[in-house]
């Protein structure tokens, strides 16, 4: 096997732990946190937080 | 609320809410888009050599360049002011409405996800061809692809100031590499290593030949837009955004001119039309092996940064979409941790493979120019509109575009004369492609909009339009 073959099999289980680290962390985060918290972004918050705290 | 929560949450009318993290500043505004753009330099750009010779490609150069600097210009008035995640998806469905809005984020996902997979497919290309110079003929790219894709996909998903703080050093790295290249050929004694005298013949197939060399001169260019999607988690969107941008699109003035200058005086037109990797042949002809190895190192980089900023890009449109629940709700989260769009990385992870691995490399392209090209006819539509509806004084703007309504209508012309062009190059591609988003648009208007959430959606404190 020379240097080539050794960095294919070397990249596909590189790859492969990568890609499985963010599946397993995502399954992870989604069943550690209510989904409704983690659904809850919303556009323009900040902009809403700066109007309230002028209105306050 | 689970642990950890507390420390990432923003605090708005009494609930906890999660949001991308603001943390960007113009630097990676300025990575995002030339980070994304800069690998056209390094190929593709010379296709418009062969279509119009190398006079018709500087033409489509400067004539391209007039269209990305209208974009840049316009985008950066819009989204200092609609800072959203999604860019010109959150532009159009404020300014436009619903259907445009899904149009636009239909080109976003799709162009970058696919600009992500040529990127990748050139990676794993690159390191086959230096392979095959060591003497391993026909290895496999596909893993090299995928590690491209799932490293870049790991880095986005576990932040994004070190995302774009990596693509920040890899791009500048690339766009340096062009600036030696241009030195090492002594451009201030003309003739002594620049033959533009005996190289440059007018044009070869006269001016349709530049008509048709408009297409490839987009490559130039290509993907500026894609600062708007940092937007959201700029610290100061009004500030960083039309400062990356504008700074973006001379960096891209500057780099094109360059590399046309440097490669057309040192190879023939005839050759320099069809070559796969034009910066590293101009490169080799130099006949310096430090030169060569660092032109090739800044065409990985450049694909490196290009595939990572589309992650970015294509993420946070797919993000807004299930946000507004325009796609399921389920890719609209953020990660508690990292602050992400979490779901929507990992969605589009598989596409961007699948399309990396068909090996369609021009047919992807193609229909990744031609879903940006959509993208920029729309915003012609879209500033007449933001003009009319919010004059300037009635919202607070970052930046404003001067001279308006000239740049609309010098886009709009350039948008309508690169269609002519495409039609001819790619005439059924570019069918194919329109059939497609007219079938989307029906499927989203009668099967998918009876599920958003109307007035859900708006949640921008924006002042009523002009005439509401």
């Amino acid at each position: 096997m020379d240097f080539w073959n050794v960095m294919s099999y070397l990249a596909w289980i590189i790859s492969g732990a990568l890609l499985f680290w963010i599946v397993f962390d995502a399954i992870k985060v989604s069943k550690e946190y209510d989904e409704d918290y983690l659904l809850s972004s919303r556009e323009g918050e900040d902009l809403l937080l700066d109007e309230e705290k002028g209105n306050g | 609320m689970a642990n950890g929560a507390s420390e990432v949450a923003v605090e708005g009318g009494g609930n906890k809410r999660l949001q991308l993290l603001k943390v960007l500043g113009p630097v990676h505004v300025w990575a995002l888009g030339v980070g994304i753009v800069l690998v056209g330099e390094f190929m593709g750009w010379n296709f418009s050599v062969g279509k119009g010779g190398a006079l018709g490609s500087l033409i489509a150069c400067w004539f391209i360049g007039l269209l990305y600097t209208c974009v840049a210009m316009i985008d950066s008035e819009v989204t200092s002011t609609v800072a959203a995640a999604g860019g010109q998806y959150a532009q159009a469905k404020h300014i436009i409405g619903p259907l445009m809005a899904f149009n636009v984020a239909l080109y976003l996902v799709l162009a970058y996800t696919m600009l992500e997979a040529a990127d990748a497919l050139v990676v794993g290309d690159l390191i086959s061809t230096v392979a095959a110079q060591t003497g391993h003929e026909g290895l496999d790219p596909k893993p090299f692809v995928l590690l491209t894709i799932a490293v870049l996909a790991w880095l986005n998903y576990r932040g994004v100031f070190m995302t774009l703080s990596v693509n920040f050093v890899i791009t500048a790295i690339a766009f340096l590499s062009i600036v030696v290249l241009f030195f090492a050929t002594e451009p201030w004694i003309q003739g002594k290593v620049l033959q533009h005298g005996e190289l440059l013949d007018g044009l070869p197939y006269g001016w349709i030949g530049v008509v048709a060399a408009l297409q490839f001169g987009m490559w130039y260019y290509l993907g500026i837009e894609g600062t708007c999607q940092a937007v959201e988690e700029c610290r100061s969107p009004r500030r960083a955004l039309p400062l990356g941008t504008i700074t973006g699109i001379v960096t891209l003035l500057i780099a094109a001119t360059l590399t046309w200058y440097v490669s057309s005086g040192l190879l023939p037109w005839e050759y320099l039309g069809q070559s796969g990797v034009p910066l590293y042949d101009t490169a080799r002809v130099l006949g310096s092996p430090a030169l060569s190895g660092l032109l090739f190192l800044g065409t990985i980089l450049a694909a490196v940064a290009s595939a990572n900023g589309c992650i970015n890009d294509a993420s946070r449109a797919w993000f807004s979409l299930g946000r507004d629940r325009y796609m399921p709700a389920w890719f609209g989260a953020v990660h508690p941790r990292y602050r992400t769009p979490f779901r929507s990385i990992i969605f589009l992870i598989p596409i961007a493979v699948s399309f990396a691995f068909t090996g369609l490399l021009d047919q992807v392209i193609t229909f990744s120019i031609l879903s940006g090209l959509l993208g920029y006819t729309f915003m012609t539509i879209n500033i007449v509109k933001f003009r009319r509806q919010w004059p300037l004084g009635s919202i607070d703007r970052g930046y404003v575009h001067p001279m308006h309504p000239l740049p609309m209508i010098a886009l709009l012309t350039l948008c309508v004369a690169t269609y002519f062009a495409t039609f001819l190059g790619y005439g059924s591609t570019l069918l194919a492609t329109m059939s497609f988003y007219i079938i989307a648009s029906v499927w989203f208007h009668f099967r998918r909009y009876p599920f958003v959430e109307r007035g859900s959606q708006f949640t921008m404190p924006w002042p009523r339009p002009l005439g509401y």
